[in-house]
């Protein structure tokens, strides 16, 4: 059953990756975005961590996506969006990079793992109010400057 | 479900997220590749501390999210402003740059 779960969602993973790679209309490759993303919350969920796949679904599925498409209304995506500069080259070095690093799966530990990571409340509770307090909040300061730099970028009629 | 198994898939996503890095031209098409590639990475991250039972590893991916959510929002507006001033998104088209 988990096995099951797990290669249908590396399934809609792959696709939604070669989509987002492949498509013609910036559109679509945003679609595939959300379903790679979506499939990697239920991978998450898999490997016991809940909070995690809430939190990818909420900011990335919700938030990212969201400015994404926006972006793509405003720029405009359909005209250039299709053109690709030399595929090949790119796909050699890919492949190259798979390589290299599939050669680490040999050398791992072999049987089941011991897995289980009883996070959730966990994570909420104990260590962002104790363990890591001063990055979660230096976390917020670096959001409050992105949300400000992203306003003086695209505003109109900024200051030279 | 074994972590050699999640750990291929993270490896093929990134090198998928690879490959758009390098052969799209529109910019908004590479900010949705560099996306995947982080995403394989988060993945991977994920997988290793679930095979040791370790919380730290998810406690990183979560700072390391948001940290991305701010990035995107920076990198998009770049893009907006260079879809204004120079009039294109193509990357190759964007040489103001170069000596």
């Amino acid at each position: 059953m988990r096995d099951a779960a797990f290669w249908i969602l590396a399934l809609i993973l792959l696709a939604g990756a070669l989509v987002v790679v492949s498509a013609r209309s910036l559109v679509r490759a945003a679609f595939g975005l959300t379903a790679a993303l979506t499939a990697t919350a239920g991978l998450y969920l898999l490997l016991t961590a809940p909070l995690l796949a809430a939190v990818q679904i909420l900011l990335y599925t919700g938030g990212v996506l969201t400015l994404v498409v926006f972006a793509i209304v405003v720029v405009g995506g359909e005209a250039t969006g299709g053109k690709f500069r030399k595929p090949f080259p790119a796909a050699v070095a890919a492949v190259a990079v798979f390589a290299t690093l599939a050669r680490v799966i040999p050398s791992l530990p072999a049987g089941a793992p011991r897995g289980g990571l009883d996070a959730g409340a966990a994570i909420g509770a104990s260590l962002f109010f104790r363990d890591y307090v001063l990055p979660f909040e230096l976390l917020s300061v670096l959001l409050l400057s992105a949300v400000l730099g992203a306003l003086l970028l695209a505003r109109k009629d900024r200051p030279e | 479900m074994s972590l050699a198994s999640v750990l291929l898939v993270a490896f093929a996503v990134f090198a998928i997220g690879l490959y758009g890095v390098l052969a799209r031209r529109h910019a908004i098409a590479v900010l949705l590749s560099i996306e995947l590639m982080f995403n394989a990475v988060n993945l991977t991250i994920v997988a290793l501390s679930w095979s040791r039972g370790l919380l730290s590893g998810v406690v990183l991916v979560l700072f390391a999210i948001a940290i991305t959510v701010a990035e995107i929002a920076v990198g998009l507006s770049l893009v907006l402003l260079a879809a204004r001033r120079a009039k294109t998104v193509v990357l190759d088209e964007l040489s103001e740059l170069r000596g």
